[in-house]
């Protein structure tokens, strides 16, 4: 089936809409506010509406990961090319766009928050216009990261998110938000770097030869990377597990592991969400981590099989730490932002140690774990925005009674809690579950002491439970206003996936199921 | 013999030309007193023609006047930038308010911004030792004179002398080591120097000795560690509109010329093959590649660690233009094809964004008088068309796309991963990271920081807006589209002599 419109491809259209409406936003008169609100709703609603058409005609059966023929939606334009010279073969740089299994639930994803983020962005006052058009500029990035096939393409997008994201924290934040934009602003960049050198590492180890007229190509074609065959002789990141190749494995994951972000390299995170506005933490938490997932299995999974079975056992270590670091670390918080920050560290940490086990079963409890966790942390977050708003202060000591006072808060605030627990029923448990029964096949004893990390986060969330909607309301906050129909405008499609994914898990697994498992024939070569 | 010089003076017409703009400058200025702009618009033509010329010399490759001076694409590429540079430098000094207190002497200035162009025309193709000394010196004593050309202010002066106590010791050490080579080759054009040093070296120590000169007068001009003292001084004091001709065509030049000094002078004729990488003739003692290459780095980790420590604008832009020197040197060190390629993309994209990062901070400092960046806090929203501007300048300058300035840093670290520098890439990747903190910083204190209460917008003129566009559009475009450059790079890679 084709989908297209003006000659542009869906995915095409999913990812640039975002620019049309902010060269529309910048058009607008600074005073025409509500003009530039309703504008960038309206172009989250259509990627929503893009993304809705995209799961209604997706193929499951279709594999995608290093197959191009099982790709779908795919647009490959291209882009540069400067003719053969002697010394560096042709240079091809594609305009290379598609969607599997792996990537469609991030699109949906993506386009849910989006949204959502925009009706949580209503009641920002400084400078709508600026706010509005970086984030745009932001979305568009992301997306353009999720459907990219071409490494070069990919990178462009990755880092056109960390300008509009700088200026996001650093100028409509907290207090010490310029410390944390630049902190967040330079870990991603060092992250960026090794990507490129490693990028560029690639393109010149990897050629393939065109059916056509028998020319050598360098490429930087993600999917010819992935083909042991397109190696030429004498590549610095040729053969097999070679020095060159783990370091390469490992740059990557570096900047990966930045963005994820697993521990050690996660202490940019606290520091950018408690600054960043909530609506900017929902897209930092729910969309912008998954990234660095993502990238992992898009990129360092297939192309560096060998490296990723040499540090699998690493990866799941790291995995283990994150959990356990980072449930401990939110237990300690006294500011509810915080906790929920570093909450994220720890659920983070479950999809890299179920994508370690590279079993069928673990990665998708991680994928999903991915998608779940981008739902659950966006509703945590708006939940801390909508207190923020009425009372302006995040400490988790200066709440109580909250229940009496806003019931219809408080209700779905405990669902994405619950969630976040790992509760039955809920989409949390089934991504958590799957992840370790993949992990406890490959790792038992980090298996083992990381589930001891779901006792604490069943700790730290009652007792922020405890402390925000029982006990004694604080006479200052005796008259504070329930949910408003914007709030719920914002909560209610975040709370019906997270009934809806905690019953019927098949909905989603059977999207990426397929394609998770060519992804781990790829890796493992068939079976460990 | 006749013709042979008809002939040579047939591909000399932009030199011609702005020889003949410069005597049209001093006689205009004789009967136009008071017109302020009249010699800015002179030059300007003279430059417009001249580029014409220059255009009109693409494809050709020939040494002219006794091979002394080479056409060939590369200096064609070459010559096109310094033309370029100098028709902006012209725009921004016709705009500048440093300048209008010297009226009565912009005459003056425009003449001998003309022999600066001069100069450097002559230096991207001078193939004979003895020319490119020659030509050092003419673009040397111009640009004297210019930094020192706003007399009344002290910093200025100071600057000015500098620079000529600097800029006199280095040209003559470079001059004793061009006078070394000759004695040790025989020879002053370097295709004979090549031929009598692939013959043989006869005295390994006297060689190196010289190799070492020349590299001290070049490093100096093309600013590069540890030649680079005078950069942030000489920024300082003069105009923004000098500094930047010195920060872009000067420096764009002076490596035109060591490009071709040591990828003529110093190859292995025996190794021109057609895989387009050449092997150098130095000897283990002393492997100059590796010396250059330490140079490259040395210049990216001193500029951008000194260059976290400044508030001034202008030094802060003269220590990344080191750091931004030491970049375009991991081309040279390569020695092959795809450095020089690499290293003409880098220099077109340069051009741009450097260009652009200076006029900002000259408006800047136009309309609200500072040079200081912890004084431009808020200043982006007085100026937010101007603010958005230098943002982007600056965050091309660090390498980030979708700018022009990460195809530059992508094809440079990709010629140096090819050829396995990997060190050398590691360290411009790091300090490429370090780079991003200073730059941002400039970003941080426009926009992130609220104007002071009652501060009105700024107004600037259409002209400005105009230029700004006209800078903008090729630093965005190349981000996502380079082919024609990339093509036109890879033409202009034919150095005479060797292909």
């Amino acid at each position: 089936m084709e989908f297209q419109f003006l000659g542009l491809g869906i995915l095409s259209w999913i990812v640039f809409i975002p620019i049309l409406g902010m060269i529309i936003i910048l058009l607008i008169p600074d005073r025409n506010r509500n003009a530039i609100r309703w504008t960038a709703a309206a172009v989250t609603s259509i990627q929503v509406l893009l993304a809705g058409i995209i799961y209604s005609v997706f193929d499951q059966a279709k594999t995608g990961i290093n197959n191009i023929e099982s790709f779908q939606f795919v647009e490959h334009h291209n882009w540069i090319t400067v003719d053969a010279v002697p010394w560096v073969g042709k240079i091809k740089i594609d305009y290379f766009l598609g969607l599997d299994g792996l990537s469609i639930l991030m699109v949906i994803l993506t386009a849910l928050i989006a949204f959502v983020g925009v009706i949580s962005s209503w009641n920002i006052k400084k400078m709508v216009k600026g706010y509005f058009a970086l984030y745009l500029l932001l979305i568009a990035g992301i997306m353009g990261v999720f459907v990219a096939l071409d490494f070069f393409l990919f990178f462009i997008f990755w880092e056109v998110m960390l300008l509009p994201m700088y200026f996001l924290i650093g100028i409509w934040g907290g207090p010490q938000r310029e410390y944390a934009a630049i902190k967040f602003f330079l870990y991603t960049f060092i992250g960026g770097i090794l990507m490129l050198l490693t990028m560029l590492a690639l393109y010149f180890s990897v050629a393939y030869t065109d059916p056509a007229t028998g020319e050598s190509i360098h490429t930087f074609n993600i999917l010819h990377m992935m083909n042991p065959d397109n190696f030429v002789d004498g590549g610095l990141l040729g053969g097999l597990d070679t020095t060159w190749r783990y370091v390469a494995w490992m740059a990557l994951f570096i900047n990966f592991a930045i963005k994820i972000p697993i521990f050690p390299f996660h202490t940019w995170l606290p520091d950018a969400h408690v600054q960043a506005p909530t609506p900017i933490s929902v897209i930092l938490a729910g969309v912008l981590l998954k990234l660095g997932a993502y990238g992992l299995l898009r990129i360092n999974f297939p192309i560096f099989p060998d490296a990723t079975l040499y540090f699998g056992y690493f990866m799941a270590v790291l995995g283990m730490i994150s959990i356990i670091y980072g449930a401990f670390c939110a237990m300690a918080q006294d500011d509810f932002k915080k906790l929920i920050a570093y909450s994220s560290i720890s659920h983070m940490g479950i999809v890299i140690l179920g994508i370690a086990a590279l079993n069928t079963q673990g990665m998708v409890g991680g994928v999903l774990q991915m998608f779940n966790h981008g739902i659950i942390t966006a509703v945590l977050f708006l939940s801390v925005g909508v207190l923020y708003d009425r009372t302006h202060t995040r400490g988790l000591y200066d709440f109580g009674g909250m229940a009496n006072q806003m019931p219809k808060y408080t209700g779905i605030a405990m669902v994405g809690m619950f969630a976040a627990m790992g509760l039955p029923g809920l989409n949390g448990f089934v991504s958590e579950l799957f992840s370790f029964l993949g992990a406890f096949a490959a790792y038992r004893w980090i298996t083992i002491i990381s589930v001891t990390g779901i006792i604490i986060t069943a700790a730290y969330i009652l007792w922020t439970i405890q402390r925000i909607f029982l006990g004694k309301t604080p006479d200052r906050w005796e008259d504070l206003k329930d949910l408003t129909l914007r709030e719920y405008i914002s909560f209610v499609p975040l709370i019906i996936l997270i009934v809806l994914l905690g019953i019927f898990p098949s909905l989603a697994i059977d999207l990426i199921n397929s394609s998770l498992s060519g992804l781990v024939e790829l890796v493992t070569g068939g079976g460990i | 013999m006749v013709e042979q010089i008809l002939h040579s003076i047939s591909q000399f017409y932009p030199e011609i030309i702005i020889v003949l703009t410069l005597c049209a400058i001093i006689i205009g200025d004789l009967f136009a007193k008071g017109n302020s702009n009249s010699a800015g618009l002179i030059m300007l033509d003279g430059l417009i023609l001249a580029g014409i010329a220059t255009l009109f010399q693409i494809g050709t490759n020939e040494a002219v006047f006794h091979e002394v001076l080479a056409v060939d694409p590369f200096a064609v590429f070459l010559k096109i930038l310094v033309i370029l540079a100098a028709v902006f430098v012209v725009l921004f000094s016709m705009n500048s308010s440093e300048l209008k207190e010297y009226q009565s002497r912009t005459g003056e200035f425009y003449m001998l911004l003309s022999g600066m162009v001069l100069g450097m025309l002559l230096m991207v193709g001078a193939t004979n030792l003895l020319l490119m000394y020659l030509v050092f010196e003419i673009t040397s004593i111009s640009s004297y004179v210019l930094v020192g050309f706003t007399k009344k202010s002290r910093r200025s002066s100071e600057s000015s002398m500098k620079y000529i106590i600097f800029g006199a010791v280095s040209s003559g050490i470079m001059l004793y080591g061009l006078s070394l080579l000759i004695g040790v080759t025989g020879a002053t054009d370097i295709f004979a120097v090549n031929a009598a040093l692939n013959a043989g070296i006869s005295q390994p120590v006297i060689f190196n000795l010289s190799v070492a000169m020349i590299l001290v007068g070049l490093g100096f001009k093309i600013a590069v560690v540890p030649f680079h003292f005078w950069a942030p001084d000489i920024y300082e004091g003069a105009t923004f509109s000098i500094a930047a001709i010195l920060a872009v065509a000067s420096k764009i030049a002076a490596l035109g010329l060591l490009v071709r000094l040591f990828t003529v002078s110093f190859i292995d004729i025996g190794t021109m093959s057609e895989s387009g990488v050449w092997q150098t003739i130095f000897t283990d003692d002393v492997p100059w590649d590796i010396v250059i290459g330490i140079m490259a780095a040395l210049a990216m980790i001193v500029g951008n660690l000194t260059a976290l420590m400044q508030d001034n604008i202008k030094r802060m832009l003269a220590y990344s233009s080191i750091a931004h020197a030491g970049y375009i040197l991991m081309g040279v060190v390569i020695f092959s094809e795809q450095g020089v390629s690499s290293i003409l993309v880098y220099t077109f994209i340069y051009l741009f964004m450097n260009l652009g990062a200076f006029y900002t901070a000259m408006l800047f400092s136009d309309s609200f008088h500072t040079e200081s960046i912890e004084e431009y806090k808020g200043l982006g929203h007085r100026a937010p068309m101007e603010g958005i501007a230098m943002t982007i300048f600056l965050v091309s300058l660090t390498g980030l796309p979708p700018t022009g300035g990460f195809i530059a840093k992508l094809y440079i670290f990709g010629a140096a991963v090819s050829a396995g520098w990997i060190w050398l890439v590691a360290i411009a990747g790091i300090t490429t990271v370090i780079s991003l903190y200073y730059y941002i910083r400039v970003v941080r204190n426009m926009f992130l920081y609220n104007p002071d209460e009652g501060a009105s917008r700024a107004k600037f003129n259409i002209r400005s807006k105009v230029m700004l566009g006209v800078l903008l559009v090729p630093t965005l475009l190349l981000g996502v589209y380079f082919t024609p450059l990339v093509e036109f790079a890879k033409q202009s890679i034919v150095i005479f002599g060797l292909k």
